[in-house]
C-alpha cells in the first residue's frame, strides 16, 4: 500500500512548477490571448524538447512510454500555472491514437504529437450536449472503403491551434454504432473557429466538415465499433481536466489563504475570524478529497481498468464542486480587488467555469455513478 | 503509486476471512449467547487490544494488518471489537502511554478481557468545546485528592465501574498547565449519577449522564501521568492505524440499504430513482464515501511513513459527520410522511433504523468535538490561519 508519488514523479513536479513559473508566469497571459496561437509556441516547443507532450506515448512511437499518473503530476502544474498551451487536447488526442489506433496510424501520428510539431484535438459532440453514445449525430456517408463527414463539431477544444482532431461520428442507426476517425486541418473541407471565451487563457470553438473524406486507414478500429473506446477517451478527458482543476483550485485557495493571513481588518488578520476560517477550512477538505480520487482515476487509468469509469467519475464530480466553491468562495473572501483584471483570482474563477462542463459536470457524473449500479 | 497488497498482507487478509467465514454468524443468527463467545474467540486470536504491543498483551499488529483486520471485520458487518469501546480506544491506550507498571498490570489485562466498563470525565456545565477551561476541581491532601464539582454529557456512567477523570489540580497556573487525570472508580463513596436522556427516547443510544462528585476522596496512586500533564494525556494518541476503514465500510453498507430504500420510494408520484435530486444526492454519497475511503488511505501512507498525526485524518472526520446527517435526512425525506412514525410497529419502515440513525448521529458528530471546532484545527494546523 502506497499512496504517494515516486522520486521520479516528484522530480517531474518541481522540474515542471520551475520551467512554469519561469516561462509562463500569470502576467503573460493577458498577452498570449491577443497572439494567433493563443499560447507560447517557444513555450510549447520546450515542452516538446522535454518529452512531457508525449509522457504517455508508447517509446516506440517517439513517446516516454509513462502512464498516467506521471501526466497527471504535469497537468496539476499546467493547471496552477493557468497554461494556455493544448496540454488536454494534445494528450487526449494522443491517448486515442494510442488505445485505438493500428501501428501503422500509431506511426504516422503519434511522434509528431509527442514532440510538438504537430498539434492534436478531438472532437466528439455535436447537436446534443451529452454524454451517452445516442448524444453522438454526425453521421458518416459510405465512400468506397472510406467515409465522408458533413456537419459541425462543436465545443471542440483549442480547434484552430489542432494540426489534426480525432473525430466521433455515427456509422450506423444502433446508438453505440459509432467510429473515430482522424481529420487533418489543412484537408479539404475542413475548417475550424474559435469564440470569444469567457476564461480567455482557453480557447474553444467548432470544427467545420464540408464533404470531408475520412479514407479507411484513418479509421481507428473496426467501424461501427468505436463506442468502448470513445468511453475510455471520455474517462481520460474527464480525468485530465480534473488534474488540471486541481491545480488552479489549489492555487486559487493558497491565494486566499495567503490574504486571509495578511489583510488587516478590525485589527485582526481576517483569517482569525471564523466567518473567514471555516469556508477555508471546508474548501480544503473537499480539494483534499477530490485530490485523492483524482490521483486514484489516474492509477486506475494505467492499473486497474475496470475501475476507470467509477474513478473518473468520482473525481471529476467532486473536482468540479470543489472547484465551483474555491473560484467563488475566492472573490468574495477577498473582497473588490479579487474581481480587478490586474489579480489573479478571477483568472481561477473563470477557468472554474470553463472546465466544470468538459466531459460532464458535477451532476452528469452523480448520474452516471448510478447508471453504472445499474440503477 | 500502489493500492496492492504484499504476499503477507495478502495471507493476513486470507485468515481472517477465513475465520469470518466459519466463525461468524450472519447478524439475524447472532443471538445473546453469540457475544460472550464471539469476545472469547478474537481474545484467543489477540484481535482485541490489536494495535497495542504485545508485552501489554495486545496483539501488536502491523499498521497494515490492523487496517486489513478492520476491513474486513466491517465488511463482514461484524460486531465491535471488545465489550469496553473506551477502554480500548482511548483510556487502555493513554495507561499503556502514562501509567505506571502497576496501573498497566491492574488494569490492562481487565480491558482486553472485557472485565471493565469504563466513562470519561471530560466535560462540564461550563465547558464543552472549550475543554482546557475544565474546572472540577482535586485538592491533594496527604495520600489523597479531594474532589468536588461536577461533569456532564458523561456517556455510559450509569454503568461504567471507572471514570477516566479530568480534573483541575492547579488552580492558578494557566488553563492547560493545571490539568491532571485521575482513575477513579465508580462506587467511591461521593459519586453520584444522574441519567439525561436523549432525543431518542430511550432508544439504542440512550447513555448520556451527569455526575456529581462531591467530596470525593482519590488516592494519589490512581493518578496518571505526573501532577499537571492531564492536557497531553487528552491530546496524545497511542500510534495506531487511523484510515477510518470502519466508518467508510458502514457508510457503504447503509448507502446499499439507502439505494434500496429509494428503488422502492416515490417522489411526486414518480419513482424516486427518476429523481434528478436524489440521484444527485445518492451519486454525491458515493463519492464522498469513496474520497473518505481514499484519504484513509493517504493517511495510511503517511503513517507507514512514520507521520504518527496525518491530517486526512481530521479531513475524514468532517465527511463521516456531514454523511451520517445527510444519509439519514435523504432516508427521511424519501419516506415521505411515513418517517413521521416511530419505533418498531408496523407502520415504520425497515424497524425504524432510519428515524434512529436521524435521531442517533449527535452522539458521533457532537462527542470528540463539533464539526466547527474539528474546522477551527483544521484552518489553524493544515492551513496555518490564526488561532481564535
Amino acid at each position: 500500500m502506497d499512496f504517494g508519488f515516486s522520486e521520479e514523479q516528484e522530480l517531474l513536479r518541481g522540474e515542471a512548477r520551475k520551467l512554469l513559473d519561469e516561462a509562463c508566469p500569470l502576467s503573460e497571459l493577458n498577452a498570449l490571448r491577443e497572439t494567433p496561437e493563443g499560447h507560447s509556441p517557444e513555450v510549447w516547443k520546450q515542452l516538446g524538447e522535454l518529452g512531457w507532450l508525449g509522457l504517455i506515448v508508447p517509446e516506440a512511437y517517439g513517446g516516454a512510454g509513462l502512464g498516467w499518473l506521471d501526466l497527471i503530476v504535469l497537468l496539476e502544474e499546467t493547471g496552477r500555472s493557468l497554461f494556455p498551451g493544448p496540454l488536454v487536447s494534445n494528450s487526449l488526442a494522443a491517448a486515442t491514437l494510442a488505445d485505438a489506433g493500428d501501428d501503422a496510424q500509431q506511426r504516422r501520428w503519434l511522434p509528431a504529437l509527442a514532440d510538438g510539431s504537430r498539434i492534436g484535438s478531438v472532437a466528439l459532440l455535436d447537436e446534443r450536449e451529452a454524454f451517452w453514445p445516442d448524444a453522438i449525430g454526425l453521421r458518416g456517408q459510405r465512400d468506397g472503403d472510406g467515409w465522408r463527414l458533413s456537419g459541425e463539431k462543436r465545443f471542440v477544444t483549442d480547434p484552430t491551434a489542432a494540426d489534426l482532431f480525432v473525430v466521433a461520428f455515427r456509422t450506423g442507426d444502433a446508438p453505440e454504432a459509432l467510429s473515430l476517425g482522424v481529420v487533418e486541418a489543412g484537408a479539404p473541407g475542413v475548417s475550424a473557429k474559435h469564440f470569444p471565451t469567457l476564461d480567455q487563457t482557453r480557447r474553444l470553438g467548432n470544427l467545420e466538415l464540408l464533404d470531408v473524406r475520412v479514407a479507411a486507414d484513418a479509421v481507428l478500429g473496426a467501424p461501427g465499433e468505436a463506442w468502448p473506446a470513445i468511453e475510455r477517451l471520455l474517462d481520460r478527458g474527464a480525468t485530465a481536466v480534473a488534474a488540471e482543476m486541481l491545480g488552479s483550485a489549489q492555487a486559487a485557495l493558497d491565494l486566499t489563504v495567503q490574504y486571509a493571513k495578511d489583510r488587516v481588518q478590525f485589527g485582526s488578520p481576517i483569517g482569525r475570524f471564523q466567518g473567514v476560517k471555516h469556508p477555508l477550512a471546508e474548501m480544503h477538505v473537499q480539494l483534499e478529497s477530490a485530490r485523492s480520487l483524482v490521483y486514484y482515476a489516474g492509477w486506475a487509468l494505467d492499473e486497474s481498468p475496470n475501475d476507470v469509469a467509477r474513478a473518473a467519475s468520482r473525481a471529476k464530480a467532486l473536482m468540479t464542486e470543489a472547484s465551483s466553491r474555491i473560484g467563488t468562495e475566492a472573490i468574495q473572501l477577498h473582497g473588490t480587488i479579487a474581481y480587478t483584471e490586474e489579480y489573479p483570482a478571477q483568472l481561477y474563477y473563470k477557468r472554474s467555469k470553463f472546465t466544470r462542463p468538459l466531459f460532464g459536470d458535477a451532476d452528469h457524473h452523480y448520474d452516471r455513478l448510478l447508471r453504472l449500479r445499474g440503477l | 503509486m500502489d493500492f496492492n497488497l504484499t504476499p503477507e498482507e495478502e495471507a493476513f487478509r486470507r485468515e481472517v476471512r477465513d475465520f469470518l467465514a466459519a466463525e461468524l454468524p450472519p447478524p439475524k443468527q447472532r443471538d445473546a449467547a453469540f457475544m460472550p463467545e464471539w469476545w472469547k474467540k478474537i481474545r484467543a486470536k489477540r484481535w482485541i487490544g490489536f494495535s497495542w504491543p504485545e508485552e501489554v498483551g495486545g496483539g501488536g499488529g502491523t499498521l497494515m494488518q490492523q487496517f486489513i483486520l478492520k476491513d474486513e471485520l466491517a465488511r463482514a458487518r461484524a460486531p465491535l471489537l471488545g465489550s469496553d469501546y473506551t477502554g480500548l480506544h482511548w483510556v487502555g491506550p493513554a495507561i499503556i502511554q502514562f501509567g505506571t507498571p502497576a496501573q498497566k498490570a491492574r488494569y490492562i489485562p481487565e480491558i482486553l478481557d472485557g472485565q471493565s466498563i469504563w466513562c470519561t470525565g471530560y466535560s462540564e456545565p461550563d465547558v464543552g468545546s472549550d475543554l482546557a477551561a475544565l474546572q472540577c476541581r482535586a485538592v491533594r491532601e496527604g495520600d489523597s485528592y479531594l474532589v468536588n464539582g461536577q461533569k456532564i454529557w458523561t456517556s455510559l456512567a450509569h454503568f461504567a465501574k471507572s471514570i477516566f477523570l479530568m480534573v483541575r489540580t492547579d488552580a492558578d497556573a494557566p488553563k492547560h498547565d493545571g490539568i491532571s487525570c485521575l482513575l477513579v472508580p465508580m462506587d467511591t463513596p461521593g459519586i453520584e449519577v444522574q441519567r439525561v436522556h436523549n432525543m431518542g427516547a430511550g432508544g439504542y443510544g440512550d447513555m448520556l449522564n451527569q455526575v456529581f462528585f462531591n467530596d470525593v476522596r482519590v488516592p494519589a496512586e490512581l493518578r496518571l501521568g505526573a501532577e499537571g500533564q492531564g492536557w497531553e494525556i487528552i491530546c496524545s494518541a497511542l500510534q495506531s492505524e487511523r484510515s477510518g476503514i470502519t466508518e467508510v465500510n458502514r457508510h457503504e453498507t447503509s448507502l446499499e440499504d439507502l439505494l434500496d430504500l429509494a428503488a422502492r420510494s416515490e417522489r411526486n408520484g414518480r419513482p424516486a430513482l427518476e429523481d434528478a435530486s436524489v440521484r444527485r444526492k445518492l451519486g454525491s454519497f458515493e463519492t464522498r464515501i469513496e474520497a473518505m475511503r481514499l484519504n484513509g488511505m493517504r493517511a495510511l501512507t503517511r503513517q507507514l511513513r512514520g507521520d504518527l498525526h496525518p491530517s486526512e485524518a481530521s479531513i475524514n472526520k468532517l465527511h463521516n459527520c456531514d454523511l451520517l446527517v445527510e444519509m439519514s435526512e435523504l432516508a427521511l425525506e424519501l419516506q415521505g410522511s411515513a418517517a413521521s412514525y416511530y419505533g418498531s410497529g408496523e407502520a415504520v419502515l425497515d424497524k425504524g433504523r432510519w428515524q434512529l440513525a436521524a435521531l442517533s448521529w449527535p452522539a458521533t458528530v457532537i462527542g470528540g468535538g463539533t464539526p466547527n471546532v474539528q474546522k477551527n484545527i483544521i484552518a489553524e494546523r493544515m492551513l496555518g490561519l490564526p488561532k481564535d
